[in-house]
């Protein structure tokens, strides 16, 4: 039998993870495991996570973790961060929490250039409470609240938060989207994010197009044909804001 | 962060502001870190700590809401910091869900309180309608310690003393103030915390620990939502055991002249200065009045109340407040069973004087 490798910042405890199969939450938290160990920063790190399904993550990692509430996450890792400095602070939201509830935080703290690092995953609803319409949904999609299809008309476009953040921060922000289809690049956008807090430079920002396949109720196939053919084309992958210049450290 | 603990050095008499009185306070208890928002009566918290906090190597952040003021205060003291806040009203609502975030992870927050009128933005002067929001304003049933302050030494007292009750029991705590004694001017003697004997209780981080996490230590997951019902239940009668015995060491009030009262007047805060001047009108006229004074609005000197209305014999019970019955209610449910009769002075966002309170006694004894 091949036993997967598993980072070493896991905390293998709370194994295997609480994800529903198929969720994309487990994919970016494999790829910020792994990015933690390459930088070498499980001792100083400090994971927050926001009241959503990234919740599931409180205890995921051997990391100091704490856990927030909804929307909250981003205040209490910039207190933690003002407090003190040297520690290394990573919030971790959902779309809803980042992108409604939390978004005077999220704009704020971009405005501030808090050097915090802020990772959101964006699966076009609201996952933990059953599948509500989020700042994301895409037009037509149907949720529990949008059951005939979001209306634009009546409840506007989706956010594209990338595309705002980079707007309000200066040059030495760091701002991208990832997608869990993309393995390496989601890796090099965490570790860039990452790698732009150790250095103090500024805010750092990683949204990641995830899957939910329990409240979009489809199959292995169908889920990841929404993530590529529905959600990438309306939320572009890439670096919006690097100071590692384009393409960053490879 | 590094900070510069002798802000006082020789005690000093001075005349200034009660918000001026949280700052000094706030700096000699050592606290290294404050996050705030405008709020009027409480603005003048920070504008003192902006002034003088970079001189004694102490942070501030304006935040974007309160919200974010009592969220960032949460992840400061979890990093180890002493931080605080202070707001008032409006600012007091949106606070409630980072108080009671600190109520659930028993985080040693500190706020300020200055109470001025509502509903909604009422008035910015004044009021003692914050009580009921203050002392049981979260969701749940979650824990905190509120004091009331009555003058400027007070302030300056109880904050030292908020910031190290905050940090021993960790339990959030508040001071109460209100608009009067935010913008008032009296005097007041300044000093040194550890020239009086007072011990500055150590802070310490609950995450961000030193070491090496799988050799020499365990990683932290702080949480503060529950799977089960079990659980939670644990949790909450765990926290509430624990209140309940240090509450004795808590619990703090006054009393005066209650030994033969025929009334009690009692009352809060700045109220309570209008009620002793009030006993001393009545006695002079004959009347025998007392007063009764909880400075810990919570936990409740419930006891001390009761063993009071005892020894007295009173027959009436005088509840003088500047709100519509918000102290009577905390009263009435902390001193149930009593049949002393209660009757009630409500000036709701307005002050109370003497006067008013020697001719309500008057007209009902
Ligand atoms: C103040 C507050 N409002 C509402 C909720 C209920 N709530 C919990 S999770 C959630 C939505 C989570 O959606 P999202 O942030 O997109 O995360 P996901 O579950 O999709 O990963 C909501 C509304 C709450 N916990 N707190
Ligand atoms: S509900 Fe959706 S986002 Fe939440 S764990 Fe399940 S698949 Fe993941
Ligand atoms: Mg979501």
């Amino acid at each position: 039998m091949i036993t997967p490798a598993v980072p070493k910042s896991w905390y293998l405890p709370s194994k295997p993870h609480k994800f529903c199969p198929g969720c994309g939450h487990g994919i970016v938290l494999k790829a910020l495991g792994e990015t933690i160990d390459e930088l070498e920063i499980q001792d100083n790190t400090i994971f927050g996570c926001d009241i959503g399904c990234s919740l599931l993550s409180w205890d995921f990692f051997a990391c100091d973790s704490t856990q927030t509430h909804h929307g909250r996450t981003t205040p209490v890792m910039v207190g933690i961060k003002r407090a003190r400095p040297e520690l290394i602070t990573i919030g971790y939201m959902g779309d809803g929490g980042g992108y409604s509830i939390g978004s005077q935080h999220l704009l704020n703290a971009a405005v501030r250039n808090e050097k915090v690092t802020l990772i959101l995953v964006n699966n076009t609803n609201y996952g933990m409470t059953g599948g509500q319409m989020a700042p994301t949904t895409l037009p037509g999609q149907k949720t529990e609240t949008t059951p005939y299809g979001r209306d634009p008309e009546l409840t506007g476009y989706p956010t594209r938060g990338p595309e705002f953040l980079a707007e309000l921060t200066p040059d030495s922000a760091y701002i991208a989207r990832a997608t869990v289809s993309k393995y390496k690049q989601l890796k090099r956008f965490l570790r860039n994010a990452l790698r732009n807090q150790i250095e103090g430079n500024g805010f750092s920002f990683v949204e990641v197009l995830s899957t939910c396949p329990t409240n979009w109720r489809t199959n292995a196939q169908q889920t990841w044909r929404f993530l590529e053919d529905e959600m990438e084309p309306y939320f572009p992958v890439g670096e919006l804001k690097s100071p590692f210049g384009k393409g960053g450290d490879k | 962060m590094q900070t510069n603990l002798k802000v006082i050095g020789d005690t000093k008499k001075s005349f200034v502001t009660g918000n001026e009185a949280v700052t000094w306070a706030a700096l000699a208890a050592g606290a290294e870190m404050m996050f705030g928002y405008p709020i009027t009566p409480q603005n003048e918290v920070m504008h003192y700590w902006t002034r003088l906090a970079p001189k004694y190597g102490r942070g501030f952040l304006q935040t974007e809401d309160e919200i974010s003021a009592g969220f960032t205060v949460c992840g400061a003291v979890q990093a180890g910091t002493k931080a605080f806040t202070a707001t008032a009203g409006p600012g007091n609502v949106l606070m409630q869900e980072p108080f009671g975030m600190a109520e659930a992870m028993r985080l040693p927050l500190f706020a300020v309180i200055q109470q001025r009128g509502g509903p909604s933005s009422g008035t910015v002067i004044y009021s003692q309608q914050e009580v009921t929001l203050t002392t049981y304003g979260g969701n749940g049933e979650g824990h905190r310690i509120v004091y009331s302050t009555a003058t400027h030494q007070e302030i300056y007292d109880y904050t030292i003393k908020g910031f190290n009750v905050a940090w021993k029991y960790r339990f959030p705590t508040f001071l109460l103030g209100d608009g009067y004694q935010a913008k008032m001017r009296e005097p007041l003697e300044m000093y040194d915390p550890q020239e009086r004997g007072i011990e500055i209780v150590p802070t310490y981080p609950l995450i961000g620990l030193d070491g090496h996490i799988g050799e020499n230590r365990e990683p932290q997951h702080l949480c503060n939502i529950y799977s089960l019902e079990e659980e939670l239940y644990e949790v909450v009668m765990r926290f509430a055991e624990e209140y309940e015995s240090i509450s004795p060491e808590l619990v703090e009030y006054r009393e005066e002249q209650c030994d033969d009262a025929d009334i009690i007047i009692l009352s809060h805060g700045v109220v309570s200065r209008a009620a002793d001047d009030a006993v001393k009108a009545l006695r002079a006229q004959g009347i025998k009045a007392g007063s009764f004074r909880p400075i810990t609005l919570r936990p409740f000197p419930q006891a001390q109340l009761r063993e009071a209305i005892a020894k007295s014999g009173a027959k009436k019970i005088l509840i003088a407040e500047s709100a519509y019955g918000q102290l009577d209610r905390l009263t009435k449910q902390e001193i149930y069973g009593e049949t002393i009769k209660i009757e009630n002075l409500f000036k709701p966002g307005v002050g109370i004087i003497d006067y008013d309170i020697v001719s309500k006694v008057k007209s009902i004894l």
